[in-house]
């Protein structure tokens, strides 16, 4: 599978945030944006996930349709990703495992039919240790454990593209190294990941993008 | 299927949850039919006639008040954006949304009009009629709102925006359901009166979720 973006043109309000973007990522691997502030790397993920439609250029996904191997059928990337974006898209008013056992049902794909869905919800809970949070709303969660329940949905429903926008912001050193390994774990079950960040993660194998802040450069 | 059942269960618990959205619903209807008597005067005989158009328009503007809610509360906390990339098309999630919207707050309100009939001395032979006309109007009610609330995601107020946009479009639903009930009492035409609101709720289900869908891509960009 690879995801191709050729000569991606992007704009926010009528001004260019991205320019000539151009990259293929590989079944296995990652790709890391890095830039400044205001430099598309959200807008380049919004792009990827289909919401934004690019100003010029294309991105489109190669021989996916799930496990079955596929024939190099072109499909939506909307289908085949998981969008975790900088707001973590929970309700305060079920609980933590509430939260996790509804994404669960809600993105279940053919790849998700070996496990029930409620062995795949205590899977991500323990993965990012929240399983004594699962019975709590989750209101009470402090940022970051709202953050790692966000992230927890990516653990609950298999989706081989991971699209995170700035994952590490408000986690600490253990729960950002438990991502880090998340995230390689993925990759070595053949998935792939764009993430964009301003810290560096140890992700494995990677290539890197950085967008500078009127165009953006490989 | 189950990513649409999963999506209509959870909005009906968080409904249940949240408790805000009926309520209010709830105690504005009540408020509102309550008032109307008081500033009209204690003319039974008006009361009882105008009674069936006083509860359809107090039960539109109860609609209203939680049609806000449908889908800017799932795009503040990110959800929509996780909900547009699940298998379901947006346009069945604009359904599942606004079938939830008609659980939680249409039938509550259509089968609260009876009671509230009784404020107005509604002739009790016109309560099931009363009842029928506002099930089968309501999905109109709730599936026209939803494009209104898809309209104004990101609008500042969007609440009083949405009662500009929509307020017009449940034109028909109210003609006819008050046709229907005016059948009863002695013009001809009950049936097929009956059968044109349930025409503007079908087509409004078929319909809306389309041009909300719609509406809802260009305002997540």
């Amino acid at each position: 599978m690879q995801l191709i973006a050729e000569n991606l043109v992007l704009e926010r309000g009528n001004r260019k945030v991205a320019n000539g973007v151009s990259f293929i990522l590989e079944s296995g691997s990652a790709l890391v944006l890095t830039g400044p502030n205001g430099s598309g790397k959200s807008t380049l993920l919004r792009a990827l996930a289909g919401y934004l439609r690019p100003a010029a250029g294309s991105v489109r996904i190669t021989g996916a349709a799930g496990d079955s191997g596929g024939g190099g059928e072109p499909c939506e990337v909307a289908e085949v990703c998981q969008f975790v974006g900088h707001l973590d898209g929970i309700k305060t008013h079920l609980t933590a495992s509430e939260n996790l056992l509804f994404w669960a049902s809600y993105l279940a794909g053919p790849a998700d039919a070996g496990e029930s869905i409620a062995a795949r919800v205590d899977g991500a809970l323990e993965l990012f240790a929240l399983d004594a949070l699962a019975d709590i709303p989750a209101g009470y969660l402090s940022a970051g454990q709202k953050r790692r329940l966000g992230l927890a949905r990516l653990a609950v429903a298999y989706r081989p593209l991971w699209l995170l926008d700035e994952p590490t912001v408000s986690l600490d050193a253990a729960s950002a190294d438990v991502l880090v390994r998340a995230i390689n774990g993925h990759l070595k079950r053949g998935g792939m990941a764009v993430v964009a960040t301003h810290v560096p993660m140890a992700l494995e194998p990677v290539q890197a993008i950085h967008l500078g802040r009127q165009e953006a450069k490989l | 299927m189950s990513a649409f059942l999963a999506l209509l269960r959870r909005d009906l618990v968080l409904s249940v949850r949240q408790g805000g959205a009926l309520g209010t619903a709830l105690g504005f209807y009540m408020l509102v039919v309550t008032l109307l008597p008081l500033g009209l005067g204690s003319d039974l005989n008006l009361l009882s006639r105008i009674a069936p158009g006083i509860l359809w328009i107090a039960l539109l503007l109860a609609a209203l008040l939680s049609l806000g809610r449908v889908f800017s509360s799932d795009h503040e906390d990110g959800s929509l954006d996780v909900l547009a990339t699940g298998a379901l098309p947006l346009e069945m999630v604009v359904v599942a949304k606004a079938l939830a919207h008609w659980i939680s707050t249409g039938i509550p309100l259509a089968l609260t009009a009876p009671v509230l009939g009784l404020l107005l001395n509604l002739d009790i032979a016109v309560y099931p009629l009363l009842i029928a006309t506002m099930l089968a109007g309501t999905p109109a009610v709730s599936f026209i709102g939803a494009v209104g609330a898809a309209l104004t995601l990101r609008a500042y107020r969007g609440g009083l925006l949405i009662a500009l946009l929509v307020l017009p479009l449940y034109v028909p639903t109210l003609i006819f359901g008050m046709a229907a009930i005016n059948g009863l009492l002695g013009v001809s035409g009950t049936a097929s009166a009956m059968l044109i609101l349930a025409a503007l709720s079908l087509a409004s289900v078929v319909l809306c979720p389309l041009a909300a869908a719609a509406a809802l891509r260009v305002q997540m960009q």
